[in-house]
């Protein structure tokens, strides 16, 4: 089994027949993903590309089944409908859109400790390329085929630099297991270390790749969960080596606010956890390939 | 977002911390006139910047007359102003804030921001008010106090009440101090604040607790809902080439290099800015045009490239998923039909279709420098720089 999502896993697309909606929940398909449904209040009991759509989460999963969702609504609905998943039973949870709010995403957070740890939807995001396992899922907008099927888990804070990295693997005949967008916002749904964690006890995953960037201290709480817990090689590259301290750069996350958040701090930090460091964007890759010859 | 002093201490005020009296101005004559209906015999003449440290960079003058107050707003009117966090170029000073002078006892430090490990809001505080949070850290960690607040419940009279018995604050005056915290928390958790900072926060001869000054920023992505802060937003503050970017949806970062980038995506392009130092240049700006890199956009980021006049090369990396880098090889040979680029330009296209976006590129017969990998592209540009 992969880690996250599966072939087993049962799809809704909340923002179903939207144009974003409509345009990935088609590429999803045609990738393989198991799209069951949808979900857009106002619409339940219309059909919407061969599949039926629900008003609410809940109606959904009853009719579908379905374990899994993908979030295309627009940033200011974005808190209420992770928090309709969650309720509804949904397992994982995908958000895509870039502009929540950090306080709602606070929200989001809070709201979902009244969960216990098994009964708990994975959020991933928001503002991410999303999850793919290849060959076997893809819940997200990466474009499927730069990822070859393999060993290599991938987290990555940005969407690009992620397929830059798949695409790397792939010229290199290396494949990945799972690869994940956690996104590039201050407060996510899942850290570096909630996803390292889950790549550690999965049998089809041999190492991990981690893109960081600058700002937050996700990387290195990663790394000393590493060190302490992680018998699987991880190798990591932190973006922002010029990025001037203060700014933020793109994601709304990055941004050098206090000690240990800088690109140089963390390759130090990370160094110390006993991580391999992917000296430039260029070789992240080779790098890979060097440790998995070891 | 960030806001001008006299708004951040509007808003407190507004919640209920004690603010001295004061104006706002823009000229010298109205300064005097502020100064008598302020009354007393000494004010505070207080350049409006978008930045800390005004005081060392002599934006801050205390006068003992009217006279001199509206000769002190004379003087810093329409200046520009260089603090240590404003950069070279310093910022402009279109606006003047008159305030009475206060007797101070006593100057303490508090600040609200995320906590971004334990996803809460931390209050600061400390008995060092005056020195910068980063100065006080640095000399006197062990004047610090935090408490983490339980956003679901918001801040409670304990917290307050625990924070302000650690600064020392004497009994009389506790009851005062938790109720100017739990002002700025409600401040900060009802107006999506991202940090408030009350630096120093004051005990006055006369035993108030003023807020003497005061810095506010905003979630730019909760400003949707939020009419009467974006309204405090002033554009004069910010740069103008930034201010293009952010009015057509482009993230923008002005930096000191001469290569000019357009790239999608933050992450690549905070990597390729890496692979440029790498390679021994040096970037000009952050520019991510959006995981979508759409024709139009790349059009708006030549057009911003092009008015830095440090720009001595552009280069141009697009990781093209879904939207392909054919459709993407026809933006920029649109893009360079309609803007005059006189400065060599390198392109690397990487991913989805890339080799027929490499021919289109060709076909063109546009003048550019085709690259392979994030590496060769960096090389390329830096070579450009030298070849000129």
């Amino acid at each position: 089994m992969a880690v996250v999502i599966d072939k087993n896993s049962k799809i809704i697309i909340q923002g179903f027949t939207g144009k974003m909606g409509t345009f990935h929940a088609d590429e999803m398909i045609k990738y393989g993903s198991n799209v069951v449904g949808g979900v857009t209040p106002g619409k339940g009991g219309q059909k919407h590309l061969d599949r039926p759509v629900f008003n609410t989460v809940k109606d959904a999963v009853k009719h579908t089944g379905a374990n899994a969702s993908i979030l295309f609504v627009p940033p200011a609905f974005a808190a209420d409908s992770a928090m309709e998943a969650a309720d509804a039973g949904i397992k994982t949870c995908v958000a895509i859109v870039d502009g929540i709010p950090s306080h709602d995403m606070i929200r989001i957070k809070r709201y979902m400790r009244r969960y216990t740890k098994t009964e708990k939807m994975t959020l991933v995001g928001p503002n991410c390329a999303g999850i793919i396992s290849p060959g076997k899922s893809m819940l997200g907008i990466m474009p499927g085929h730069i990822y070859k099927e393999g060993t290599v888990g991938i987290i990555s804070r940005s969407g690009t630099l992620g397929y830059e990295a798949a695409q790397q693997l792939k010229n290199l005949n290396i494949g990945i297991s799972t690869s994940v967008g956690i996104g590039g916002d201050p407060i996510n749904g899942s850290s570096f270390r909630d996803i390292i964690e889950k790549f550690e006890t999965d049998d089809e995953t041999d190492a991990v790749l981690m893109i960081g960037e600058i700002g937050g201290p996700q990387e290195v709480a990663a790394g000393e969960f590493a060190k302490e817990n992680m018998k699987k090689p991880v190798i990591a590259y932190i973006a922002g080596l010029t990025a001037p301290k203060g700014r933020v750069m793109g994601h709304a996350g990055a941004i050098v606010s206090a000690y240990g958040e800088s690109a140089i701090e963390k390759v130090e930090i990370l160094k110390e956890c006993g991580i391999t460091i992917s000296k430039n964007p260029s070789v992240m890759g080779e790098t890979v390939k060097d440790v998995l010859k070891k | 977002m960030d806001i001008h002093e006299y708004q951040a201490k509007k808003i407190l005020s507004d919640f209920g911390v004690t603010i001295p009296r004061g104006g706002i101005v823009y000229s010298p004559e109205n300064a005097e006139n502020k100064a008598r209906e302020i009354g007393g015999s000494k004010w505070v003449v207080k350049a409006q910047i978008h930045s800390g440290a005004r005081g060392k960079a002599g934006g801050i003058i205390v006068c003992n007359s009217p006279l001199e107050v509206a000769q002190a707003t004379d003087k810093l009117l329409g200046k520009r102003l260089v603090t240590n966090q404003t950069g070279p170029q310093g910022k402009i000073v279109n606006r003047i804030y008159i305030e009475e002078a206060t007797d101070i006892e006593r100057e303490l430090y508090l600040g609200l921001v995320f906590d971004r490990s334990s996803e809460s809001i931390m209050v600061v505080a400390s008995t060092e008010g005056g020195m910068s949070v980063e100065e006080i850290s640095k000399e006197k960690p062990e004047s610090i106090i935090r408490s983490k607040i339980e956003v679901a419940v918001g801040m409670q009279n304990f917290q307050a009440r625990e924070l302000a018995f650690g600064l020392g604050i004497e009994p009389d005056l506790i009851r005062r101090a938790s109720d100017t915290i739990i002002g700025c928390y409600k401040a900060f958790s009802e107006l999506d604040a991202t940090m408030v900072e009350v630096n120093p926060l004051v005990i006055s001869k006369q035993k108030q607790i003023l807020a003497l000054d005061c810095k506010m920023s905003f979630d730019n992505n909760a400003m949707f809902r939020r009419n009467q802060v974006s309204e405090l937003r002033d554009k004069t503050q910010e740069e103008s080439k930034e201010i293009y970017a952010s009015d057509r949806g482009l993230n923008y970062v002005s930096l000191d290099g001469n290569i000019g980038n357009i790239i999608n995506g933050a992450g690549l392009a905070m990597a390729s800015m890496d692979m440029i130092k790498l390679a021994g240049g040096s970037p000009a700006n952050f520019l991510d045009v959006g995981g979508g890199a759409t024709p139009e956009k790349i059009v708006k980021a030549f057009k911003l490239i092009t008015m830095d006049e440090k720009v001595k090369v552009i280069l141009v990396n697009i990781f093209a998923g879904i939207n392909r880098c054919d459709w993407v090889a026809e933006g920029i040979v649109q893009a360079l039909k309609k803007i005059e680029i006189k400065v060599p330009i390198v392109i690397r296209l990487a991913g989805t279709n890339v080799e027929k976006g490499n021919k289109i590129l060709k076909d063109s017969k546009l003048k550019y420098i085709e690259a392979s990998t994030l590496e060769d592209a960096a090389n390329k540009a830096v070579k450009a720089l030298g070849d000129k």
